[in-house]
């Protein structure tokens, strides 16, 4: 399984408020809470989000709330991987539970910058950065976890159990 | 090597003698609890599994709680899908309003929540019921769905940060202060992946209430989980609310961990977190220049309790809200409001030029009742300080116990009750 996409990038600490803030949470429609994605941290990004684009980060990505809402909105607005130095850890599961790909690189989240090309093999978890002809190894996911991305969510994986 | 508290409570919930950080495990569940943001987004995803049942309709919790009573037609129609999905199933603890509160306040005064369980729920601050010596955590919607259907989730066993907490806080240091101080002290990071294990002779000076503020806020760190050693104050509250069996577990004493800080209570100041982390802390005397403010919250799952209130009573009684200034006050659950009442403490409030609301998590994430225009300042003794936490981007919120977003209220700047007289 890969992912090829153009980078958007961010800090630290980017927070659930800011990925989808409190007052869309009345919605839980996909669509309806990927149009105010990132909101908070940038107002451009729902215009410029493509599909396939890869959200770079620093650490702690997705500190803060439970709300399934935020990777909900970063996977229904087209990003097909988020790359951080560290995931706050309620957004990594919830990440993983709903098939949204993310991957833990220090030194990749450091040095890719914004616009680059970047290429995931989540089996290996090499990191291409296409642009600047360098790569990095990333933290493979343990089987099971591969097992619940490839069926979409963890309750596609639970149905496929039983 | 032995194992930490939380690792004991895992592995007996996992069925295995012994695990070690970093091990994934299946465990049994205990309560499965979600609330009206999170439930229906887990209820549609319960929809899609091949068993449609709950595993055992006694340990499923539903409360609606953010935005409740509903504020718009979008939140009615949210906790119309969580009250038919309760009524399907028959659960047994959907609290409708009327006999709600908020959730992490509400659960362990029905008794829901004792020593020794495995707890997870759809909201971030599950973390708080760590303070009767529980593992309990915060999940999203999916694995609570999972949890419902199966009353089974899966773990990776975390390492432990151990907090030895001695000596006795002075009068105005509460357990607010006491987590603020260890977040600005560790970062908002400090924790990642890990479990917060309070210990040390400084526990007995911290009320329930106390420990449950400073459980809350262990996800403030990055915790995966905050625990209490289960004392006799711990043993008196879950026999006051609850007749659930409970059990103790103790950390061994070879247990390992990450790292352990000693922190002496009596050297602890009424602690302040500015803008934008809760990580930004500032005690009240390394605040030197005038903040001034347009409104305060008192209330929450992190300090909506009993103690909270009259702690709040205590600074504003006889007092007056400063003019100009909002003070909006939520007792956290019915049976605290009833008992606010009995005390005259809302008279108090009232009489001082606060408003008193029904129990909701509101203003807390900018939901309603009490949102921030562009350029304003709130002090809040709620648990975030985001940008755009409680409304506009560009307003401020400053987190805080309630005895200084009391004072605060009164002065219109940051203040504690020590400068009030």
């Amino acid at each position: 399984m890969k992912a090829k996409g153009s980078v958007l990038k961010y800090g630290d600490n980017v927070d659930t408020d800011v990925i989808i803030p409190a007052r869309y949470l009345n919605s839980s429609d996909p669509e309806e809470l990927a149009s105010h994605c990132m909101e908070d941290i940038d107002r451009e990004f729902v215009k410029k989000v493509q599909k396939g684009d890869i959200i770079v980060a620093n650490k702690n990505f997705g500190c803060g709330s439970s709300r399934e809402h935020a990777p909900i909105a970063i996977k229904a607005a087209g990003i097909s991987c988020v790359i951080a130095e560290t995931f706050a850890r309620i957004f990594y599961r919830n990440a993983i539970n709903i098939g949204l790909p993310i991957i833990e690189c220090p030194e990749a989240a450091q040095e890719i910058e914004g616009g680059d090309v970047v290429e995931i093999d989540f089996d290996s978890g090499l990191i291409t950065d296409v642009t600047k002809g360098v790569s990095w190894q990333g933290q493979a996911f343990p089987e099971f976890m591969q097992k619940i991305i490839r069926a979409e969510g963890l309750i596609n994986y639970i149905n496929q159990k039983q | 090597m032995g194992m930490t508290m939380t690792q004991k409570i895992l592995a007996a919930h996992a069925g295995l003698d012994r695990v070690e950080a970093g091990q994934l495990i299946e465990a049994d569940l205990d309560l499965v609890l979600g609330n009206d943001i999170t439930s229906p987004v887990a209820i549609r995803e319960m929809e899609k599994m091949n068993t449609q049942g709950v595993f055992d309709r006694d340990k499923i919790a539903l409360v609606p709680d953010h935005f409740v009573p509903n504020k718009d037609i979008k939140s009615a129609e949210h906790c119309k899908c969580v009250r038919e999905f309760a009524c399907r199933h028959g659960i047994t603890n959907y609290f409708e309003v009327g006999e709600m509160g908020i959730e992490h306040a509400l659960l362990p005064e029905k008794g829901l929540t004792v020593a020794g369980d495995v707890i997870i729920g759809a909201d971030s601050h599950t973390c708080t019921y760590g303070a009767l010596g529980a593992f309990s955590t915060g999940v999203g919607s999916t694995d609570m769905a999972a949890g419902m259907a199966t009353g089974k989730a899966w773990f990776k066993v975390p390492s432990a940060i151990q907090f030895r907490l001695t000596g006795r806080p002075s009068k105005w240091v509460s357990g607010k202060d006491v987590i603020l101080h260890i977040i600005g002290m560790i970062g908002v990071d400090g924790a990642l992946y890990r479990s917060m294990e309070f210990t040390g002779d400084g526990i007995a000076y911290l009320s329930m209430d106390d420990r449950f503020t400073i459980a809350n806020m262990a996800i403030e760190a990055g915790g995966k989980n905050g625990i209490f050693p289960v004392d006799e104050k711990a043993v008196a509250y879950m026999k006051e609310h609850s007749r659930k069996e409970y059990t103790v577990y103790e950390a061994d004493e070879d247990a390992v961990y990450d790292a352990v800080y000693t922190i002496d209570l009596s050297t602890l100041r009424p602690t302040v977190a500015f803008p934008h982390l809760p990580e930004n802390t500032k005690t009240i005397d390394e605040i030197t220049e005038d903040v001034k403010i347009d409104q305060v919250v008192i209330g929450s799952c992190t300090n909506g309790r009993l103690d909270d209130i009259r702690t709040a009573a205590q600074v504003l009684s006889g007092r007056h809200v400063a003019k100009g200034i909002r003070c909006i006050i939520l007792p956290a659950t019915q049976a605290i409001y009833l008992q606010a009442m009995e005390e005259g403490l809302l008279k108090i409030f009232i009489e001082a030029g606060a408003v008193v609301s029904t129990p909701t998590c509101g203003p807390c994430l900018g939901g309603y009742m009490g949102i921030l225009a562009a350029g304003e300042r709130c002090v809040s003794t709620t648990n975030r300080n985001f940008v755009g936490r409680m409304g506009h981007v560009e307003s401020e919120v400053y987190l805080a116990s309630p005895a200084v977003a009391a004072a605060s209220a009164v002065t219109g700047k940051i203040s504690s009750p020590e400068q009030l007289d």
